[in-house]
């Protein structure tokens, strides 16, 4: 369950599947790392089903970071409870804003008003974030909006691009690559490097869509 | 204070520190110098503290004017350092009168290099750091035209040049380099083969490769299973092995997670050595080690550089 990456990371590993309790475990053991802090650890990432601590091996030995992390790991409540912020994220969806929502919908035999209202029904959590700075995966979608990946992924997304692919979601904090069907696009910026604060979502953060007319965003 | 006009750049030429601390976990990578052993020499060759900005030459060159004299020193493999008049060495701190101009250009046998001045390059930091990473859109490539500006030295220039770096002391950059690795995480999600293979057999590197990863090219290594994970934290020296068997191996520019099997992960001390194997030219050969073996030979290489930093 706690496995050395390389000479200065140790990986947690909390289960082995998308599943939100598991999630939430992460997340907070992950907190409660963060809560009772030793000198020498840089960083950590939360992902799906595990967490990646970065520490400095000039001043930790894997021992020690293992020893504290099973530590905390031992503490860790299944009633640990935390409070996650909760996000409204205003989106487009369709047409140039979300390309392909017609072919979701035909793909799925619905129309696209359903594939509105069924993605922007559910509150998502912030699963992970990772491929580019700001992007947030989140999760999970409903088995009716289920589709592949692109087979081949687009060179060009453009920022804010709200996006679907396998159980997730996500947004494109930047123009970059991407391989997901794009179903709408919001005005919200999720990376502003010269804010204070320049991510809008944090890993853990909870985000509800609210669909709006072209005319309101 | 002292300006340095950029004349002439090709490759990838960008500026770089010792890279971006605690934002992995919002998916920005830490970037930094792809070589760090010699970035932080550059710096102490220089008299700046070991993490200060350096200008990192890829796979190119790099053309500069100097508007006042200055304490310059060029680390790194594979590269050569002139006025155009006569070459300077690698590894040496050198003064450069205001008007000279100074190149530093690919030859053989290495990557990437790195040019420090004494005083440190004056640029803005972004979340902390002044390290470029151009897909995040932080910091830009440098181009000709740029003026760069330095800091104040920390003594006087003097005393700061023609000092040099005993750097086969610590790294020898070979093309032939045997690489040490951990075994990772999903080790056991590989054949026995495949253990084997990718223990056994030489890989090149292909000529797809960038800051993000190098990409390598040899007997694939097959799985047990399938190639996927579900997606989690990565780091540098990393070594994924996507379903197509051949390894690629994560380097400064990476995402911060991952969704293939990582059947090992390069040692720190290890990562310039990996950094300046050429395309097509180099073969490399992995040997497991340990964690508490890696970690002394990280230790020997930083005390290595600190010593000389009182030395020199």
């Amino acid at each position: 369950m706690l496995k050395p990456l390389g000479d200065s990371a140790l990986l947690v590993e909390l289960g082995a599947e998308i599943n939100p309790a598991i999630n939430q475990r992460v997340h907070a053991l992950n907190a409660l790392l963060h809560a009772n802090i030793i000198a020498g650890i840089i960083e950590t990432i939360p992902a799906y089903c595990t967490l990646l601590i970065h520490y400095d091996p000039l001043q930790l030995t894997f021992d020690q970071v293992t020893h504290w992390a099973l530590d905390k790991l031992n503490q860790l409540d299944d009633s640990y409870h935390r409070t996650p912020r909760r996000i409204e994220v205003p989106v487009r969806y369709g047409n140039a804003f979300g390309p392909d929502l017609e072919a979701v919908a035909a793909s799925k035999g619905i129309s696209p008003a359903d594939v509105i209202q069924i993605h922007s029904a559910r509150e998502y959590t912030v699963y992970m974030m990772g491929f580019t700075p700001g992007f947030p995966y989140l999760g999970t979608l409903d088995e009716r909006l289920i589709m592949p990946r692109l087979e081949t992924p687009r060179t060009s997304v453009r920022a804010g691009t709200v996006a679907i692919a396998g159980s997730q979601t996500g947004i494109y904090p930047l123009d970059s690559p991407g391989g997901w069907q794009l179903i709408g696009w919001t005005p919200l910026k999720l990376f502003d490097p010269t804010s204070t604060s320049p991510f809008l979502f944090s890993p853990s953060d909870i985000v509800k869509f609210i669909p709006v007319e072209d005319d309101h965003a | 204070m002292t300006m340095l006009e950029v004349l002439d750049v090709s490759g990838l030429v960008t500026f770089q520190d010792s890279g971006r601390f605690g934002w992995q976990s919002f998916g920005v990578p830490i970037s930094g110098a792809m070589d760090w052993f010699v970035q932080r020499a550059a710096n102490i060759l220089t008299g700046n503290p070991a993490d200060s900005t350096v200008i990192e030459i890829g796979l190119g060159e790099a053309t500069f004017r100097a508007k006042q004299n200055c304490v310059l020193a060029v680390t790194g493999a594979g590269y050569e350092v002139s006025n155009y008049i006569w070459t300077f060495p690698l590894w040496t701190s050198f003064f450069v009168r205001a008007g000279w101009q100074v190149q530093v250009k690919k030859k053989s046998g290495g990557n990437w290099a790195y040019l420090a001045a004494a005083g440190g390059f004056e640029v803005d930091a972004i979340l902390g750091s002044r390290s470029t990473y151009l897909r995040g859109g932080l910091g830009d490539s440098i181009r000709a035209g740029d003026l760069l500006k330095t800091g104040k030295s920390s003594r006087g220039f003097d005393k700061l040049s023609a000092r040099t770096f005993p750097t086969e002391k610590y790294i020898n950059y070979t093309q032939a380099p045997i690489i040490e690795v951990i075994a990772g995480p999903q080790a056991e999600r590989f054949t026995k083969e495949g253990i084997q293979t990718f223990y056994e057999s030489e890989y090149r590197l292909s000529k797809s490769f960038d800051r993000m990863g190098y990409r390598l090219e040899g007997k694939p290594v097959p799985h047990n299973s399938n190639a996927e994970l579900i997606s989690e934290g990565m780091t540098i020296g990393s070594v994924q092995v996507p379903a197509n068997g051949q390894p690629i191996v994560m380097m400064v520019d990476a995402p911060t997670t991952g969704g293939y099997l990582k059947i090992a992960n390069v040692i720190r001390a290890d990562i310039p050595l990996l950094a300046q194997c050429e395309a097509g030219n180099s073969k490399i050969r992995f040997k497991e080690t340990t964690v508490e073996k890696a970690q002394e030979k990280y230790r020997a290489l930083m005390k290595g550089l600190y010593e000389n930093r009182f030395k020199l």
